[in-house]
């Protein structure tokens, strides 16, 4: 298994963001992306994801691969924990939750309903579901918000075993995570102002 | 698929908007007709299969707003999007539990209504039945609405300004059979073209929905 | 040499002003010669006076009302399959000239009804699906106002234009079905026998040419004042890019 992605630009809104971007992501490996607020890692992600088309370049093996996480978890409030797991684990045709609620603690938790979680415990069943949906690659947008110290640790234990099993993961972080993982500044890949939207560019 | 549909089935039942909501208002509406025309029996007899339309209609219309923009504010529609389940598929399943919660009590509460309204007793099995089969269309329909206007902050005022037209065919089939019913006429020709519509919607409506929904999550 | 050339917004400008002047002329010749000639020296007809004579703004208005919907169905199409961004352009900057056509057809359609039938509205299957192209267009038009991204607004609201075609044409066949009405029959028919008398006929062509014109004419124009305000917004993001790189660079 291998995720490569070549040459790609990414933009928002039709503006390009960043361009030139390449890299390959092997069985076992973490990458971290890093790079100040608004410099288009969401962006790229989303466009590895397949939630927004490239403007240019390709993302290969991806399809059906991919398990993304962002800042919204899309939990409902009104299920208990359990429910949504298991919700999210028949949605990508699995059906064993148990693991997922072992490593992110939450196994006291599972009748409550979601809208009675903390933040913390929000965030902690949203990186749970990763686990339910037994997809290699997990592409992750700032995994770590308003998780405590413990918590980051159950976090990085479960990608550490993900990666173990086989997966990969590619994530923007701003925290050390004491995983062995290669980092990606996409500062260099700033789009060029040059660089305008093919469409736009007819317009001038 | 069956997952999402009976998750949206326990959402609707436990946040208590579903299945309420939509049936008071259809009863309020139906309670203020005979206040804004008058309470002639007559009168009411003549224009009851119409205003229960309409009312089924308007009720349908009013949690449909909700329908994708809950998905779509707390990232469940992103998540959707990357799993193995295609977007027409999403789409159909939510309007099938916007059906069920919404289109099924109406058409099941359409009855006792038309009490109310002094409906003709030849009218009651043409009624339930034209509302049966015509509100699948109503909800696969406003899931397309949904989808154009999943985007757009206080897109509920824009969603039933594009769907309201979109629901002039199946008004005027369902409420003619509904009529004809209760004059005592025969209703077999609007039922069979109101089935006919809500078929093709049913089997068409998907994938425009899903076009329109990959288009917004871009 | 193709017809696609003109996809280039900054081709289809050049072309489009250069067209324009003729368009303008054209439709104000054979407008003003049209109505004068409908107006002035046409007989009154035997059953309807002279109110008959508001055919020549009720029919030509009629006509491009469905037209410019028309138009925006197979600009709708252009986008979808060939993504050129100024037949986009061209479909948002069509519907408001058909809904003010839409509107010229059912305020005259209402003063001919007065006295013809004597009610202004009837809800008869013409009067009706006019109506009803009038929400069509409402629609479509709330919708492109509503997004800011101009790429996703005219996706959606190309995918609005092919449903609401469909939806438009079942609505015409239920209204029928609904209510036989009492509207005349068509005007104009490729059916010689249907057809008005000849007296009213050649000054109806005319003014028929006259709204074709115009609505082409407007059409341009507003399609290259869509373009402009693309290019506007192009420059723009060019030069605060522009701005900020050298920021840095400094």
């Amino acid at each position: 298994m291998e995720l490569t992605v070549t040459d790609l630009a990414v933009g928002r809104g039709g503006v390009p963001v960043l361009a030139g971007v390449g890299f390959t992501l092997r069985a076992g490996q973490a990458l971290v992306l890093r790079g100040p607020n608004g410099s288009g890692k969401t962006t790229l992600l989303r466009t590895v994801a397949g939630l927004q088309l490239p403007m240019a370049g390709t993302v290969a093996g991806a399809d059906d691969r991919i398990a993304y996480a962002a800042h919204a978890d899309g939990l409902k409030a009104a299920l208990t924990v359990a429910e949504n797991l298991r919700f999210w684990a028949s949605v990508f045709g699995q059906s064993d939750i148990a693991p997922a609620l072992a490593a992110f603690d939450l196994e006291e938790l599972v009748d409550r309903p979601a809208g009675r979680l903390s933040a913390g415990q929000k965030r902690r069943l949203g990186l749970a579901r990763l686990m339910v949906t037994g997809r290699d690659v997990w592409v992750l947008d700032e995994p770590t918000v308003s998780l405590d110290a413990a918590s980051v640790a159950l976090f990085a234990e479960a990608v550490r075993g993900h990666l173990a099993r086989g997966g990969a993961a590619l994530m923007a972080t701003h925290i050390d995570l004491g995983i062995e993982a290669e980092t990606l500044d996409v500062s260099g890949f700033r789009a060029a102002a040059a660089e305008m939207d093919a469409a736009d560019e007819a317009f001038l | 698929m069956r997952a999402l549909f009976f998750r949206d089935l326990a959402l609707a039942l436990r946040a208590g908007g579903g299945f309420g909501l939509g049936l008071a208002f259809f009863l309020i509406v139906v309670v203020l007709v005979p206040f804004s025309v008058g309470p002639q029996s007559a009168l009411l007899t003549q224009i009851a299969p119409g205003v229960l339309w309409l009312g089924a209609l308007l009720a349908c219309l009013l949690s449909l707003d909700r329908l994708l923009a809950v998905d779509w504010e707390d990232g469940a529609l992103d998540l959707l999007a990357t799993s193995p389940l295609p977007l027409e598929g999403i789409v159909a399943v939510k309007a099938a539990a916007h059906w069920v919660t919404t289109g099924l009590p109406l058409v099941l509460a359409a009855p006792v209504l038309g009490v109310l309204l002094n409906l003709a007793p030849s009218g009651y099995g043409v009624l339930v039945l034209s509302l049966a089969l015509g509100t699948p269309a109503l909800s696969m329909i406003g899931a397309f609405g949904a989808a154009l206007t999943v985007g757009i902050k206080r897109g509920g005022l824009l969603l039933s300004l594009l769907v309201l037209p979109l629901y002039v065919p199946t008004l005027i089939f369902g409420a003619e059979a509904a009529r004809r019913a209760a004059e005592g006429l025969d209703s077999g020709t609007p039922l069979l073209l109101l089935a006919g519509i809500t078929l093709a919607v049913l089997a068409a409506m998907p994938f425009a929905a899903g076009a329109v929904l990959r288009v917004n999550l871009r | 040499m193709s017809l696609w050339e003109y996809a280039n917004p900054v081709k289809f400008l050049r072309l489009s002003e250069r067209v324009q002047p003729w368009l303008w002329w054209g439709s104000g010749i054979c407008l003003v010669v049209g109505l004068i000639w409908g107006f002035f020296f046409t007989p009154d007809d035997f059953r309807q006076g002279s109110t008959v004579k508001i055919i020549y703004l009720h029919v030509p208005s009629a006509l491009m009302a469905i037209n410019a919907w028309f138009m925006m169905l197979v600009a709708s199409l252009i986008w979808i399959v060939r993504r050129h961004h100024v037949s986009a352009l061209a479909a948002r900057a069509a519907a408001p000239v058909g809904i003010v056509m839409t509107l010229i057809a059912l305020f005259t359609g209402a003063i001919w009804g007065q006295p013809m039938w004597g009610t202004w509205w009837a809800w008869d299957p013409r009067l009706t699906s006019f109506l009803i192209l009038f929400l069509f267009y409402l629609g479509y038009v709330a919708l492109w106002e509503a997004i800011e991204d101009p790429d996703t607004a005219a996706d959606l609201t190309s995918i609005l234009c092919l449903v609401g075609t469909v939806f438009a044409v079942l609505s015409r066949y239920a209204v029928l079905f609904w209510n036989q009405g009492l509207h005349q029959g068509a005007s104009l028919s490729l059916d010689k026998e249907e057809n008005v008398a000849d007296v009213f006929y050649f000054p109806l062509l005319v003014c028929i040419a006259g709204f074709v014109l115009l609505f082409l004419a407007l059409v341009l124009y507003r399609t290259g004042t869509e373009i402009r305000v693309r290019r506007t917004r192009a420059l723009m993001a060019r030069e605060t890019r522009g701005a900020g790189l050298r920021a840095e660079e400094a």
